[in-house]
């Protein structure tokens, strides 16, 4: 008889639950994790990672088609898209291996199937149903239990994925073959990165946003940085658009739209449908509880508590920013206060958020006009990449990083960069942020050179009317 | 080499203190160890010790003197046929002290680095580069804040919330200088440290913590029936001799309540509601110039008897000034009793960042209705005061409900 009762099972094994597995064992709390599906969520299976290892291919499919621009010649280049996607999966299926063993390592037992609450708090515990081909399979108990079961896409009605011509991300990561004509409807990181990647890969890409302007979380200059960049590319982006019924017939789909005032009819081969996520709040034994769901999102306190006590939300299911930095820094932060620790909520302004598209795309804390929104007298600072040495010799002059100070007290409310490798620098702003360093740190650091982190120092001086570059 | 002693931070909440008593005197030896004097600081009286053999040189700041900031040179210990300079160097941190003493030193400097070090040790205040910028800009002592950031760092939420707390307590004294006074005659006594610090932390609560208060009769016959009971089991002397009071016997009641209720065992902060495992149970204790609370930590895990021998140990070493800060900082949950003045009821002030604290009054014997029939029992009103932001009315009367089953039949305190 294997153990059944815990100090804390989670449910779910994305990035917020195994996260919260391993820091439960670190801290010697007894801990289980109930999964249905994969180790490793959406994130290392159908979201971060997969669509990271299609757009590496993206990427060297573009670059070579522009050798020329460095110099080189070669003929007939070519790929087999079945061997790229093969990759992408092959990727995925090797981390996913690799939580399974993290979780062997830290003695971790995962039950392997749904998990649901199951009745109230008795005695300082409560039952966790295991259910497997819809049968239940085991009973569990613990004094915890912390809800990490994710979220999935959202289904706008008559854009639901059919198999054929409409896909969510999840289609859109295993595609049989390259679409000639695709439309991606939604602009955000997931529908942007598509964008990319099919575009990069040879596809006629329309990009279609009902918001003024595509990414409309980031700040608007970026936005704007974006579109051009994606324009020269060959996407088409339509913004403000709004869409009419599809007309699928047996080889295509016809897209009516409206945009500024405009009316158009969209061809295409396939669709995307990236139109924002919803929780995964059913069948988890929500109802009866004092546990509340707001817009499919369990409602939690800042330190991930929900309306019963014992039961945490992590992660997407407990609502935005939908990140897995996130969800695993919610984890450790609810394990850690369950074992009495001292912990410190999140404070989103400190979160960092990034999109893969080329050029990516990576910010942190209040855009512009957001920290003028808020009171603030801000102080601005630019800087362009064409200013920076290493990214002319990288032959990736599109960018901007751009920095917005307190005018008063010199603390930096947020950056915002558009660039090469630009996702891979954000967090030397996340740091700033996070130790609360003012300009007066930053400008006294020494950025390596050459490296297009440069621009990020000229970016803090420019704020201060001190940028040396530019 | 010539070694200044500096006033020490004894305390994370000391900014300064007062030289209370020179135990030694200009020239005598000292090694290692000795207490060189006793500082009194906010709430306790502490002694300093040297860190190094020599002479003691010179007394910079006479005894008696008040307010001396931390860090400040109070005293200069020199090598033995080493000339004392005059007074303190400039700049402790390039000792140009070195110059003025003879060439005989030509031993290793290290040594006096390090003791530099030693004595700024626990002074240093750990502050992000932007909360130092605000406290400066808006004129707010970082030593008076609490840091909430990792390893007690001082953040901006700290500057920002101690910014937002109203200045009326710094401007006090001035409005009453000028207030009329009463014709007769009357003396002004300087304040004690430790009175600052009970106006500035009092007012403080006051202005800031909604309080609200809940009372209720607890019936104490129960509690002082097993208490005689245990008493007798107590040998006559030696180690194992106690004698529970029935103040010993309530703070392992409240810490029980706590456990029952654990929601009042909490702090209130800006982004958060901290929840504490652990009972601490801070005790009033009344001194002569003042008061200071002892905890009592994890008392809902000890046993009567090591509550009451610790209570003891620590009333004794409170009204000896000799309590080390971490036996009266940091606990969760106040208990006030002044039933041994015969009090019929009073209502405390919370003392924070705990979130509630209970006021004890005299247990009297009166009649007592219970079904049609009036009888005698020993009872005595309860008042337990309650930070609003931290936890609600009925939460409040919840937990003095807990308190009350648990005294009224105390036998869970014994499990």
């Amino acid at each position: 008889m294997s153990q059944t009762d815990f100090d804390v099972i989670v449910i779910g094994g994305g990035p917020g639950g195994y996260v919260a597995a391993l820091r439960a064992a670190q801290l010697k709390l007894s801990v289980a994790v109930v999964e249905a599906r994969h180790l490793g969520g959406i994130c290392l299976n159908w979201g971060c990672i997969p669509t990271k290892a299609l757009l590496r291919a993206s990427e060297i499919n573009h670059l070579l088609h522009d050798l020329p621009a460095y110099g080189f010649k070669a003929e007939g280049v070519s790929f087999d898209f079945k061997k790229i996607v093969g990759r992408s999966r092959a990727v995925s299926k090797q981390l996913s291996a690799g939580v399974a063993h993290l979780l062997k390592k830290a003695r971790v037992p995962v039950f392997d199937g749904y998990g649901k609450l199951d009745g109230a708090l008795a005695n300082g515990r409560r039952k966790v149903l295991v259910t497997r081909d819809g049968a239940p399979a085991t009973t569990l108990s613990a004094r915890h239990v912390i809800l990490a079961t994710g979220a999935r896409a959202r289904r706008l009605p008559g854009l639901e994925p059919d198999g054929k011509f409409v896909w969510s991300y999840k289609e859109a990561l295993v595609p049989e073959d390259m679409p000639k004509r695709l439309v991606v409807i939604g602009s955000g990181a997931i529908g942007t990165e598509f964008a990319s990647f099919y575009r990069n890969m040879g596809a006629d890409v329309t990009l279609v946003e009902v918001a003024e302007r595509i990414l409309p979380v980031e700040d608007e200059e970026i936005s704007q940085l974006a579109r051009k960049a994606f324009e020269k590319q060959g996407i088409r982006v339509l913004t403000g658009a709004t869409l009419g019924p599809l007309r699928k017939t047996e080889t295509e789909v016809n897209i009516p739209v409206t945009y500024n005032g405009k009316t158009d009819t969209l061809v295409a081969d396939r669709v995307i449908s990236a139109v924002g996520i919803v929780g995964n709040v059913e069948n988890i034994g929500l109802e009866g509880t004092k546990i509340q769901v707001d817009r499919t999102h369990v409602v939690t306190d800042a330190l991930c508590r929900t309306g019963e006590p014992g039961v945490y939300a992590i992660g997407d299911v407990a609502g935005a920013p939908w990140l897995a930095h996130k969800a695993s820094h919610e984890a450790v932060m609810c394990v850690e206060a369950i074992a009495g620790r001292t912990v410190h909520p999140i404070d989103p302004t400190k979160v960092p958020g990034c999109t893969y598209c080329r050029p990516q795309i990576a910010s942190v804390g209040y855009t512009e006009a957001k920290a003028k929104e808020a009171g603030y007298t801000v102080r601005v600072g630019r800087f362009p990449l064409l200013a920076n040495g290493k990214a002319l010799a990288m032959g990736e002059p599109d960018g901007l990083v751009k920095t917005v100070f307190d005018a008063q007290t010199g603390e930096l409310l947020g950056a915002h960069m558009i660039g090469a490798e630009v996702t891979e620098m954000i967090q030397g702003y996340v740091i700033a942020r996070t130790g609360e360093l003012t300009e007066a740190e930053l400008a006294e650091t020494i950025f390596p050179h050459p490296t297009i982190s440069e621009s990020m120092h000229e970016a803090v001086l420019a704020a201060y009317d001190g940028a040396l570059h530019f | 080499m010539a070694i200044e002693i500096l006033m020490p931070a004894l305390s994370p909440t000391m900014t300064e203190g007062k030289i209370a008593r020179w135990l030694k005197k200009e020239g005598d030896a000292v090694s290692n160890g000795d207490v060189l004097a006793e500082i009194e600081t906010d709430k306790a009286t502490m002694e300093v010790e040297a860190i190094e053999d020599g002479i003691f040189g010179r007394i910079l700041v006479p005894e008696g003197t008040e307010g001396v900031a931390v860090n400040t040179p109070i005293a200069i210990v020199v090598e033995e046929g080493e000339a004392v300079p005059d007074a303190a160097a400039p700049s402790p941190a390039s000792a140009p002290a070195v110059a003025s003493a003879p060439v005989v030193t030509a031993s290793v400097p290290a040594p006096a680095a390090t003791t530099q070090q030693a004595t700024h040790r626990g002074s240093r205040i750990v502050a992000s580069p932007l909360a130092r910028r605000i406290a400066l800009a808006k004129g707010i002592d970082l030593s008076s804040i609490k840091g909430t950031g990792p390893h007690g760092r001082i953040v901006k939420r700290d500057v920002d919330a101690a910014g937002t707390r109203p200045a009326t307590v710094a401007q006090q004294p001035r409005t009453q200088a000028t207030a009329p006074q009463p014709t007769g005659a009357s003396r002004t006594v300087p304040h004690t440290t430790m009175r600052k610090v009970i106006a500035r932390r009092l007012s403080e609560s006051k202005a800031t913590i909604p309080h609200f208060y809940v009372s209720m009769d607890v019936e104490l016959d129960a509690l002082m029936a097993l208490r005689s009971q245990l008493n007798a089991l107590s040998s006559d002397e030696g180690q194992d001799a106690f004698k529970l009071s029935v103040n010993d016997m309530l703070i392992k009641a409240a810490a029980l309540a706590l456990k029952q209720v654990p929601e009042v065992n909490a702090s209130f902060t800006e982004d958060a509601m901290i929840l504490h495992e652990d009972a601490d149970i801070s005790v009033a204790v009344s001194l002569d110039d003042g008061l200071i609370t002892p905890i009592v930590r994890a008392a809902e895990r000890k046993s009567l008897k090591q509550i009451s021998q610790e209570a003891k140990s620590l009333v004794s070493r409170a009204r000896a000034g000799k309590l080390k800060p971490e036996e009266f900082q940091g606990g969760t949950f106040s208990i006030s009793n002044m039933g041994m003045f015969g009090v019929k009821e009073f209502a405390a002030i919370v003392n924070p960042p705990q979130a509630a604290i209970l006021a004890i009054a005299a247990g009297k014997r009166q009649p007592v209705v219970s079904g049609d029939d009036i009888r005698i029992a020993t009872v005595m009103t309860v008042t337990l005061s309650v930070d609003h932001r931290a936890v609600d009315g009925a939460m409040a009367a919840k937990w003095l409900s807990a308190f009350r089953s648990i005294v009224q039949a105390p036998l869970a305190l014994v499990l």
